[in-house]
């Protein structure tokens, strides 16, 4: 039942959104820039597939460069060339493109569509709009996990294990970058949650954090791409590793690995679409009008049939079903599940959007020591 | 048949056609000239509108520093009366011209990036002009100053001396800082300066893509020459059929070969795994041999080595083994007449092989990005990185170009006792 | 080269104790893997010994008795270790089995010079096991690659049931997905679009130069050669970013020509290199000879000088080829999402979700190219036999 009216509404609102650019001819052709992988699968599953069945001749072509969009997009914009309409990143990429003025502003209340009971989209989002470029889809955690067969007997319970080189030997593999790392170097040092941010703001916490992890640098495989840790648990390469929940859901629920994880300290995110700036008026037109029906509340909660991240509307979430292929209920693997969440960090967007470059050149200066 | 004269009034030589013969010869040479160049032009063309022109246009940004001039224009012209060395802030019309260049790059939306630029220089102060974006865009300027107390209200970034040495320092159109930084130096209060010691890496970096680079180059010189030596001295049947063996690892993708190495050589992979089955090793032991410079050694030599036996071995299959015999035959040992009489004539195949490898094994990425870990990966990653997650195109393109000038330096000095008509592939 | 020294069975006392010391060293490591190196050093030390001398006494034929020393070491592998250790132990026998008639019937001496001395005749072998070990070190990643494409599992690991031989742990999805997703159908399709038209690009405008550049004064050869190099040389990642931009402000970014123009340019230093190369050795009195005979330019060209420098062209042809087909850096730049190539698909898919289908994808290519060479192996030696240039 939902889901017709959900589709009646989406429809309506896509005749109005036609509407308004009725003067303005849509271009046919998209080009969406995502991860790759599954999660792109999900994007293509959930909402690229039933809005190409709704407009005919309307073709989208995907472009995996999410990893470098920041970078790319500002070169196309030196060049003043703009090759992509759609771009999804993290919400730290996005404020960062929307602080130097490489996405566009968008305005949700107009450009998103409300949620079936007629919450305007401002509210249904709520907090998730982090920056005034964002357009959130999902919201995922960044979490730690292990081998269960060599873990030994006491399998870890807390993220500061990955500290703990005595009770856990082996390697480990983090992210190279110092995002989320420099958070669980402080928080096992001592540091309580609340405060991780404001020790962080020093330098001589910034200090503090890599001196934490300085102690098992020697024992760690940097990874920079979201299929290596799930690739080293599964060699047996690593004992435990950092990377996004729904890695490791594929990894656990579909591959069968003997890997399981912890929801502890897990930092949550946001990832989303920008749309790059500087659109000419045909492709802004098509873009405007499919992001408006795939981040309404159906879209949303569909994509989660496929991928076990949560999303990033609050009218969604009671939409959440099972899994498309697996047929497992997907609400108690997404990082929203109230069980899940209870151990959350919460991740500052306005803190690592104001020190990414003073941390990073440190933690990388760092890296190459 | 007409006689033309031999020489001219003047005994000069002249040609058929009467023209003096030093003139004819001039022109025939001019003429060949000619056509030489004629049929380089077009290619010469090609590759400098399509690859010398970009290349250099992307070298230019290693001096290029436009940015703070163009953004705060009148900061700059007021802060050249400022002495950093006076121990005191600048004045409230710095201040002021400051709050209002900020308030424009704020609308333009180039404040952070001003704040990127210098915090490459000055860690810090991308975090405060981000700080100060949020606040500067409400102020009502020049009606609520005093603005030297209300900058250090807002952050205390603002009263710190050094923060301003650095504006000042890098107003310039045009800076020295990118390859200042580049040579793990920088622009401090009495000129040039090197960096705090926990930021020093470039000349760890370069040193090491060097000794690695070399390192892969004679490994591959050690394992080439043999494989190309029974290459040029086995019956051509076999010899071709053996050269497909080499051909194949070439023909198969590079991130292929490179992940397969990591499936060889990582701590549960087929290397150790068989080491430890035959005991040769012991299980809590295991060699480190991935995600270091072993790593990227085994796996660059490996996609290189191809590069290596193909020059030698067309230089091989041209030296007669008669030479060999002969040398044997006077009497020469084994060792001898090789060393003596092959192995000299060997020697461009070597250079070639050396040359290409070096040079191509200098400028890698992908695969010590894969295998190398922390310590065995290159300048070149270092470059990838400021291109694709720092933004730091500045000092990418300044590394880029110190780089291209040790590798044009080794060309040139290759050509010179070598000869680049010597390289051959295949 | 068949046949050069009269072969002649060889005594006890040299061929018990060199088969013997093959075993001992065999031995050892089965030994270790079994828990005791010295044990396993005597017992196949003993064991070739024992078959040495039965070989010697040429009791029976020597296909049956490499068959029974085959079998026997098969059947002892598996009992020892199972089905893998069963196809080791086989491989095993067979190559003692050889590796005795081999010693006893003076074969090793048969395609070696007969004045040798026996050291030397040591060192030969030696060296060619030598060689052989560095073709193994060539070839070891494809010989990984294969088996691997064949996992069921989505990751790039040798499993339980693959290394058991189990059935299960054997799968062609990764061949079915590459053959049936449109993302790496695409993706070849690109990428044979683009590399064959680079190539010819790069081979026609290099052949011109390198024949150009081969006469006998050109000003400024030096610094045009370096100019025509320079693309091999400038670290890929600076060639990239600087083509990005460039292409970006005339307009050609990713677009079919861009990188096919950007592919061209990293093509042209292997066809420059090899040309000139060819070119050193050609004696330039055939052209003016053609030439005296009344060709123009153009028919000299194609008939005297291009037969005499195809090779150079080909292999030149080849590198470029390659260069384009297997080039992911600039491509990932230039190149726009409609024209995603062959290694710029594995690279994200390297990056995104490892999955073995770009392991089949490499299985495919390399079949792809034994069977090429192959063809080409053997239509050489055609030709060759229809000219009578072999003796076979």
């Amino acid at each position: 039942m939902t889901f017709t009216r959900t589709l009646l509404a989406t429809s309506a609102l896509v005749a109005v959104g036609g509407t308004a650019f009725a003067d303005g001819h849509m271009a046919s052709d998209m080009t969406l820039v995502s991860w790759g992988g599954a999660y792109q699968n999900s994007q293509q599953k959930a909402y690229v597939e039933p809005y190409i069945a709704m407009n005919e001749g309307v073709t989208a072509v995907w472009d995996e460069s999410s990893a470098e969009a920041v970078a790319k997009l500002r070169a196309m914009n030196e060049a003043g060339n703009i090759t992509w309409d759609l771009v999804d990143v993290v919400a730290a990429d996005a404020i960062r493109l929307c602080d130097e003025g490489l996405a566009m502003e968008i305005n949700p209340d107009e450009d998103l569509a409300d949620a079936p009971d007629g919450t305007k989209a401002s509210v249904d989002f709520g907090d998730l709009i982090v920056s005034d470029c964002f357009i959130p889809q999902i919201v995922y955690s960044t979490t730690m996990g292990y081998r269960t067969d060599l873990v030994g007997d006491t399998a870890p319970t807390s993220v500061c294990a990955v500290f703990d080189t005595e009770a856990y030997p082996g390697k480990r593999s983090l992210e190279k970058r110092p995002i989320n790392n420099m958070e669980w170097a402080l928080i096992c040092d001592g540091v309580a949650k609340d405060d991780v941010y404001s020790v962080l703001e020093t330098a001589e916490g910034q200090e503090r954090a890599l001196a934490k992890l300085d102690t098992i640098k020697d024992d760690v495989i940097w990874w920079s791409a979201g299929a290596d840790t799930p690739q080293l648990l599964a060699d047996g390469e690593v004992v435990m590793g950092s990377t996004y929940n729904g890695r490791f859901f594929s990894l656990i629920e579909e591959q069968k690995q003997p890997v399981a994880m912890l929801w502890d300290a897990q930092v949550f995110d946001l990832d989303g679409w920008i749309i790059p700036a500087g659109l000419p008026a045909d492709r802004l037109a098509r873009v405007k009008d499919f992001v408006k029906f795939a981040t309404d509340t159906q879209r949303l909660a569909d994509q989660s049939k496929y991928i076990s991240y949560g999303p990033a509307r609050l009218s969604s979430a009671p939409l959440v079903g099972k899994h498309a292929d697996l047929g497992i209920d997907m609400a108690p693997h997404m990082p929203t599940d109230p069980a899940n969440a209870t151990n959350t960090f919460l991740y500052n967007y306005e803190f690592w959007a104001d020190y990414r470059d003073d941390i990073d050149a440190k933690f990388q200066a760092w890296l190459a020591k | 048949m007409t006689s033309v004269p031999d020489t001219d009034a003047a005994g000069r030589v002249l040609s058929a056609d009467g023209t003096p013969l030093k003139q004819s010869l001039n022109r025939a040479l001019r003429r060949q000239k000619l056509r030489a160049l004629a049929l380089i032009a077009p290619l010469l063309i090609f590759v400098l509108v399509s690859f010398v022109a970009p290349i250099l246009d992307m070298l230019f940004r290693s001096v290029e520093n436009q940015l703070i001039s163009d953004n705060l224009p009148q900061t700059v012209v007021i802060l050249e009366d400022w002495d950093p060395n006076s121990g005191e802030l600048p004045s409230e019309a710095v201040f002021e011209a400051f709050a209002g260049d900020l308030q424009i790059a704020i609308s333009k939306k180039v404040h952070t990036r001003i704040g990127s630029r210098l915090n490459y220089e000055k860690p810090g102060i991308s975090s405060l002009f981000r700080k100060a974006g949020r606040q500067v865009k409400k102020w009502d300027i020049p009606n609520d100053g005093p603005y030297k107390e209300k900058f250090a209200d807002l952050n205390k970034g603002f009263a710190d001396i050094e923060v301003w040495r650095t504006i000042k320092t890098y107003s310039g159109a045009y800076t020295n800082g990118y390859f200042l930084n580049s040579i793990d130096m920088q622009k401090g209060a009495d000129g040039a300066e090197a960096r705090p010691e926990n930021e020093q890496i470039y000349i760890t970096l370069f040193i090491r893509t060097l000794i690695m680079s070399l390192a892969i180059t004679s490994l591959c010189i050690l394992l080439g020459y043999p494989v190309a030596w029974i290459l040029a001295n086995l019956p051509s049947r076999t010899a071709n059929l053996l050269m497909i063996l080499v051909l194949l690892p070439f023909w198969t993708s590079l991130l292929v070969r490179t992940s397969a190495w990591k499936v060889m050589l990582q701590d549960q992979g087929v290397v150790n795994e068989v080491l430890v089955w035959i005991g040769l090793v012991a299980d809590d032991s295991r060699l480190a041999l991935i995600n270091n410079q072993t790593g990227t050694i085994i796996a660059m030599t490996h996609i290189l080595l191809p590069f290596m036996i193909l020059p030698l071995y067309s230089v091989m299959q041209t030296i007669s083994p008669t030479y060999l015999r002969a040398a044997k035959s006077l009497g020469a040992t084994d060792w001898t007449a090789f060393w003596r009489v092959y192995f000299p004539q060997s020697i461009p195949g070597i250079g070639a092989g050396s040359i290409l490898v070096f040079i191509l094994s200098i400028g890698y990425y992908i695969t010590p990005e894969l295998v190398g870990g922390t310590k065995g990966v290159f300048i070149s990653n270092r470059i990838a990185f400021h291109i694709l997650s720092s933004l730091n195109w500045g000092l990418a393109a300044a590394l880029g170009t110190i780089l291209l000038v040790v590798v044009m330096a080794l060309y040139w000095a290759y050509d010179k006792i070598v000869g680049i008509d010597n390289v051959k592939l295949g | 080269m068949v046949a050069l020294t009269p072969i002649s069975r060889k005594p006890m006392s040299f061929v018990v104790p060199t088969v013997a010391a093959a075993g001992a060293v065999a031995g050892i490591f089965v030994g270790a893997a079994q828990g005791s190196s010295l044990l396993g050093l005597l017992v196949g030390a003993a064991l070739l010994a024992v078959i040495a001398v039965i070989v010697m006494q040429d009791i029976l034929p020597e296909r049956m008795m490499k068959w029974i020393v085959t079998a026997g070491f098969a059947i002892a592998g598996f009992i020892l270790a199972g089905l893998p250790a069963l196809i080791i132990g086989a491989l095993f026998g067979w190559f003692f089995g050889w590796f005795a008639y081999w010693l006893f019937e003076g074969r090793y001496r048969g395609k070696v010079a007969p004045y040798l001395t026996s050291g030397q005749v040591l060192w030969h072998f030696t060296f060619r096991v030598i060689c052989g070990a560095i073709f193994v070190f060539l070839i070891t990643p494809i010989l990984v690659v294969m088996p691997l494409s064949f996992n069921a599992q989505d990751f790039f690991t040798f499993t339980q049931e693959m290394l058991r031989f189990d059935p299960a742990g054997y799968s062609l999805k990764h061949y079915r997905d590459f053959l049936t997703n449109p993302e790496w159908t695409n993706a070849v399709a690109n990428s044979l679009r683009i590399a064959p038209v680079a190539t010819l690009l790069s081979v026609s405008l290099g052949t011109l130069a390198a024949i150009g550049l081969s006469q006998s004064h050109v000003p400024g050869r030096r610094a045009i050669m370096a100019i025509l190099i320079s693309p091999m040389i400038v670290p890929l990642i600076i060639s990239a970013t600087g083509m990005y931009f460039f292409y970006a402000k005339i307009g050609i970014i990713g677009t079919y020509w861009g990188v096919v123009l950007a592919h061209t340019v990293l093509g042209i230093p292997f066809v420059i290199i090899t040309v000139t190369a060819t070119l050193v050795g050609f004696d330039n009195s055939l052209t003016r000879a053609a030439a005296n005979m009344g060709a123009g330019p153009v028919k000299t060209f194609f008939k005297i000088q291009m037969p005499l420098i195809l090779p150079g062209v080909i292999s030149g042809g080849l590198f470029a080829f390659i260069t384009s087909f297997d080039e992911v850096v600039v491509v990932i730049f230039i190149g726009s999402a409609k024209l995603q190539t062959l290694p710029w698909q594995m690279f994200t898919g390297l990056r995104e979700q490892i999955s073995p289908t770009i392991l089949a994808a490499a299985t495919i290519l390399v079949g792809i190219s034994i069977i090429l060479l192959t063809i080409v192996e053997m239509l050489r030696r055609r030709s060759e036999r229809l000219r009578g240039m072999s003796p076979a």
